[in-house]
């Protein structure tokens, strides 16, 4: 009998015992599975050569893919406006999902409404769930604004957001002149970079709309893009700005949002860009993107408005940094102040002690086609060698872009760009051309265990970790964060690698 | 409860319905109630179409089907069909552990299957993708027992024929594929997809096994049982399956938890099902009873007064041998509930929780806490029929609060107002519940623990409520220099 009172033992070692793996041999005799010849010859098989060929030429299937559809981006960019309740018209599943998806990655309360369409709506379409739904939401929640994207079924159906938005009003679900961003987020258009855009563009859109582009101020516009480290990037950033003693605005600025206090209340709102500076957006400066798959329609109406625009690829390390703030130094006309000279010099000292730690390894890594770019360039500085670089969500533009940052750098030979491809090709990619290190969101930890690479989670979503989201990755500041992280694990590694002989376990590294 | 508390939990209720525009104030009425012993239904309407916009908790069709009864059946491969987010979202989320399956060679369980439709397969319909697709699974993973087809939003939207599909495709390769309609605008929650779920398993596997199941040699013995309806979170199934061994039974299939084709195969071959979630696999059991002949009894593994009764009841319904298994089983592990009970106990006493979950826990779980020494002071469904607040009467009290398909502006009212000493639901409920100082658990996932079943699971469950309901944090979140405040 396993279990004492005094030493409880749970999942993780509950199993160990004898009395279940005694278990699990009598429920084998239940399964008529294959014989274990044959398993272990399919397991090794996996790991060819003549299987990743297989593996690769797939053309229907998708395994494991590294990308979430367009309304998971639509929340996560509605709730960076002030007081602002996403809401889904859609199927009330979607809502739940994208909302769980969201907590588990910031251990944060998400809320989001559904119109909860079923299946007479999807007969009749769902005016009526519209009409309801945002009654409702406006008078329970009591938001300043609210944020409509759409889930599949109202895609497919083709109901008229314009239209039945207007209608609801007519019915007074909502004063008439009540704010209403309007997305239109199909799930199998894009991936979740692209819902994101739709919202920032329908912000914009709502508050410019009919506006003309009057006098224009020191305002700079920054879109941060979807990005897991938001609470610490966003933070950071108005702290570069700060220093800088910059007039810019982050567009959705979830930071607040995803981060509120426990300290006995709880916010189902709480910080966020307000509906006077989205108005004021229009007069700024320029409007620059950190995530430029993230934001390419709205970048394309910011242009066509008559402001300048410019975009980066997530920016870590020195020359995304240093490119960042030199753009931003242009616009504003101020120059790049000297604490952030001085941080640079600290990273530049770090990855200089570093170096013969992180000079020479090897590195794939997978997630959205921003931060595969940003974090490869940062690879390369730090003398790293990038493998596989793969992005789900990845087009042939970014594929493009990807290949001449590689050529770039003496480090990039090795390098092989895999846009579109999933987590499974990746472990086919894996097990034929393994790298040192593999850095992704959480769902490399399958990877990590089939292929014995060890991860590094420096991307969303991570479930399995806390608190990452807190610190920064962006800046110089965030980039010396990236490189701790990166070297805890390469020195955790050896750690472990020489534990058992103790040769080259040594006290100082 | 006396009148004056039960007058103000009306009084509670009234006061949140309130703040409901009209409409909806008076549908809501309906699935809110303080429970009058000892009426024999909990007093709320369940089982109707959510309310757009007042952020019901709730699921789809697809979430019950795939991610609750088809997604744990191990040796499958569960195609998410349609666009990638309810493949994405619901990854390996539910914790349905598996026994010696190596994950793409005879599991899929934790992997994310899906047709990742585009445009082009919304305007000219996803057959063909489909049809493709089976053959790239033959292809990639050749030791799958079969395949399911998981239809998402789209599909039934666009006119796709899946059944087409599958028919042909499972005679090209031999194996079971089962098209299942769990599109997620079906129904009014989870609980269609559970039933549509079920229904496909009776057709394409459990009917169908009967045919080949003659044809293969069997030794049966009277003590054949299956587990239906553990979805082995955290290993729960396995904790249960030890005691219905240890007390004499062969336990001949786990459905669907760590379970596997050949275990559902087994199915008409049982000579009795135990159910623990009645709410999502009672169909199949009903269809078994009619078609087969074989006899059902829904059980509770939770906390030691419900495995007791449980096993008994089980036992009764065999001969001497296991009901001497039975008492020897609840001697076995009684010093074991006395230590854990004698750790725990005092540091629970008294305190209060309130549930809101999906299938069976609502009621499942209520006894475990009072073995404790803990009371659920308010508790409700996300999906549940009329039958299950029915059930619900034998667990709880007098004066309970009760809530069907709750939104989350009611959850916060009335923990807010009832101030609970802990709070069991889910990931969407958890940190806000957190934010107000009040302890959480989550009691979908375990909250990353488990299993909560059986003996071995229940000292577990007594720990993980000790740690919740008394980790220092909770005295922490006002600052003092607040205090007078």
């Amino acid at each position: 009998m396993p279990q004492v009172a005094d030493k409880i033992k749970d999942h993780a070692r509950l199993f160990n015992e004898p009395e279940y793996q005694e278990l699990f041999a009598r429920k084998k005799e239940f399964e008529c599975g294959a014989s274990d010849e044959a398993v272990a010859k399919q397991a090794d098989y996996i790991n060819s050569w003549e299987y990743r060929e297989k593996n690769l030429a797939r053309e229907a299937l998708t395994v494991n893919p590294a990308k979430a559809c367009q309304p998971l981006g639509a929340m996560f960019a509605s709730v960076g406006f002030e007081k602002t309740l996403a809401f889904n018209h859609g199927s009330q599943g979607c809502t739940a999902y994208f909302r769980s998806h969201l907590a588990r990655h910031f251990k944060e309360p998400c809320a989001a409404v559904s119109t909860s369409m079923t299946e007479d709506a999807a007969v009749f379409g769902g005016l009526n769930n519209l009409i309801d739904g945002l009654q409702n939401a406006y008078t329970v929640y009591k938001p300043k604004m609210i944020a409509v994207s759409t889930t599949c079924i109202a895609e497919v159906i083709g109901d008229d957001l314009t239209a039945f938005i207007q209608n609801a009003r007519a019915k007074g679900s909502v004063p008439e002149d009540y704010p209403i961003i309007k997305a239109n987020t199909p799930s199998f258009v894009g991936s979740h970079i692209n819902g994101y855009d739709a919202v920032i563009k329908g912000a914009f859109t709502l508050f410019w709309e009919g506006q003309e582009r009057g006098q224009v101020t020191e305002r700079i516009n920054i879109i941060p893009g979807f990005d897991g480290y938001a609470v610490g990037n966003n933070r950071e950033l108005k702290r570069i700005f700060s220093e800088f003693g910059l007039d810019a605005v982050i567009i959705s600025d979830v930071s607040d949002q995803f981060d509120t206090p426990t300290d006995g209340k709880y916010r189902m709102f709480d910080g966020g860009t307000t509906i006077d500076q989205i108005k004021e957006a229009l007069n700024a400066k320029a409007t620059i993107s950190l995530q430029k798959y993230c934001t390419e329609k709205t970048l394309e109406l910011v242009a066509s408005r008559g402001q300048s625009t410019a975009s980066f690829h997530y920016p870590m390390g020195i020359k995304a940094t240093d490119d960042f703030l030199m753009k931003l130094s242009e616009i504003s006309g101020k120059p790049i102040p000297e604490s952030l000279e001085k941080e640079r010099g600290r990273l530049v000292d770090a990855m200089a002690d570093s170096s013969n730690w992180l000079h020479g390894k090897t590195y794939s890594i997978f997630g959205d086609p921003d931060f595969v770019y940003g974090m490869t360039q940062f690879i390369l500085e730090l003398g790293g060698e990038p493998i596989h670089l793969l992005a789900t969500n990845g087009s042939k533009e970014w594929e493009a872009e990807m290949k001449a940052l590689l050529a770039t750098s003496p480090y990039g030979a090795k390098g092989q760009v895999w846009p579109g491809k999933d987590l499974w090709a990746m472990r086919s990619l894996l097990a034929t051309e393994p790298s040192d290190f593999l850095i992704g969101s959480s769902y490399g930890k399958y990877l990590e265990k089939d292929v014995g690479i060890p991860l590094i989670r420096l991307t969303f979503p991570i479930f399995d970790r806390h608190h990452h989201h807190r610190f920064p990755t962006w800046g110089y500041q965030g980039s010396l964060q990236v490189l701790v992280t990166i070297l805890d694990k390469i020195l955790d590694v050896l750690d472990q690698e020489t534990m058992k002989s103790g040769i080259s376990f040594d006290l100082v590294r | 409860m006396d009148a004056e508390t039960k007058a103000a939990r009306k009084q509670l209720v009234e006061d949140v319905l309130a703040e409901y525009p009209a409409k909806t104030a008076k549908k809501r009425a309906k699935h809110i109630n303080v429970y009058e012993s000892p009426n024999p239904d909990c007093g709320v309407k369940s089982n109707i179409k959510s309310i757009p916009g007042v952020m019901t908790v709730r699921g789809c069709a697809y979430a019950g089907a795939k991610g609750v009864v088809w997604g744990p059946i191990k040796d499958m491969v569960h195609i998410s069909h349609g666009p990638v987010g309810c493949g994405q979202y619901s990854w390996a989320q539910r914790r349905n552990y598996v026994s010696g399956g190596v994950m793409g060679v005879t599991s899929w369980v934790t992997m994310q299957i899906t047709s990742d439709f585009q445009e082009k397969d919304i305007v000219f319909g996803g057959d063909k993708k489909l049809d493709k697709m089976i053959t790239e699974i033959e292809t990639l993973f050749p030791l799958n027992k079969g395949i399911s087809v998981m239809s998402e939003c789209p599909v039934g939207l666009i006119g796709d024929d899946i059944e087409a599909v599958s028919k042909k495709k499972s005679k090209e390769i031999n194996k079971v594929i089962a098209p299942v309609r769990c599109e997620g605008f079906r129904g009014v929650s989870q609980s269609l997809g559970h039933h549509i779920a079920n229904d496909v398993m009776r057709d394409y596997i459990v009917d169908k096994a009967v045919a080949k199941n003659a044809d293969q040699h069997f030794e049966s013995t009277p003590y054949d049982v299956l587990i239906v309806g553990d979805y082995n979170i955290g290993g729960d199934a396995w904790a249960s399956r030890i005691l219905l061994e240890e007390m004499g039974l062969r336990v001949i299939g786990q459905w669907s938890g760590d379970g596997s084709v050949a275990e559902v195969e087994n199915g008409p071959r049982a000579k009795l099902n135990l159910i623990h979630c009645y709410r999502s696999m009672n169909y199949i059991c009903r269809h078994m009873e009619e078609k087969y002949g074989i006899p059902w009894i829904e059980y509770n593994f939770f906390g030691p007064s419900q495995i007791a009764k449980s096993l008994r009841a089980i036992a009764e319904l065999f001969d001497d041998k296991i009901k001497e298994g039975a008492e020897r089983v609840i001697a076995k592990y009684q010093p074991m509930v006395d230590a854990i009970l004698g750790k725990y106990k005092p540091r629970l006493d008294g305190k209060k929780i309130m549930i809101y979950v999906g299938g069976l826990r609502p009621r499942h779980v209520s006894d475990a806490y009072s073995d404790l020494g803990m009371e659920v002071t308010a508790t409700g469904y996300e999906f549940a029929h009329n039958d299950d607040y029915q059930r619900t009467t034998e667990y709880i009290k007098d004066g309970t609060l009760v809530y069907d398909d709750a939104s989350e502006f009611e959850l916060e009212r009335f923990v807010k107002a009832l101030r609970p000493d802990l709070v069991g639901s889910g990931i969407k409920e958890k940190y806000g519940t957190q934010k107000m100082g009040v302890p959480f658990r989550q009691l979908h996932s375990w909250d990353y623990s488990g299993p909560y079943h059986g003996y071995d699971g229940f000292a577990i469950f007594a720990r993980d409520m000790d740690l919740a309901v008394n980790n220092p944090v909770w005295k922490m979140h006002k600052a003092p220099w607040k205090k007078g405040e």
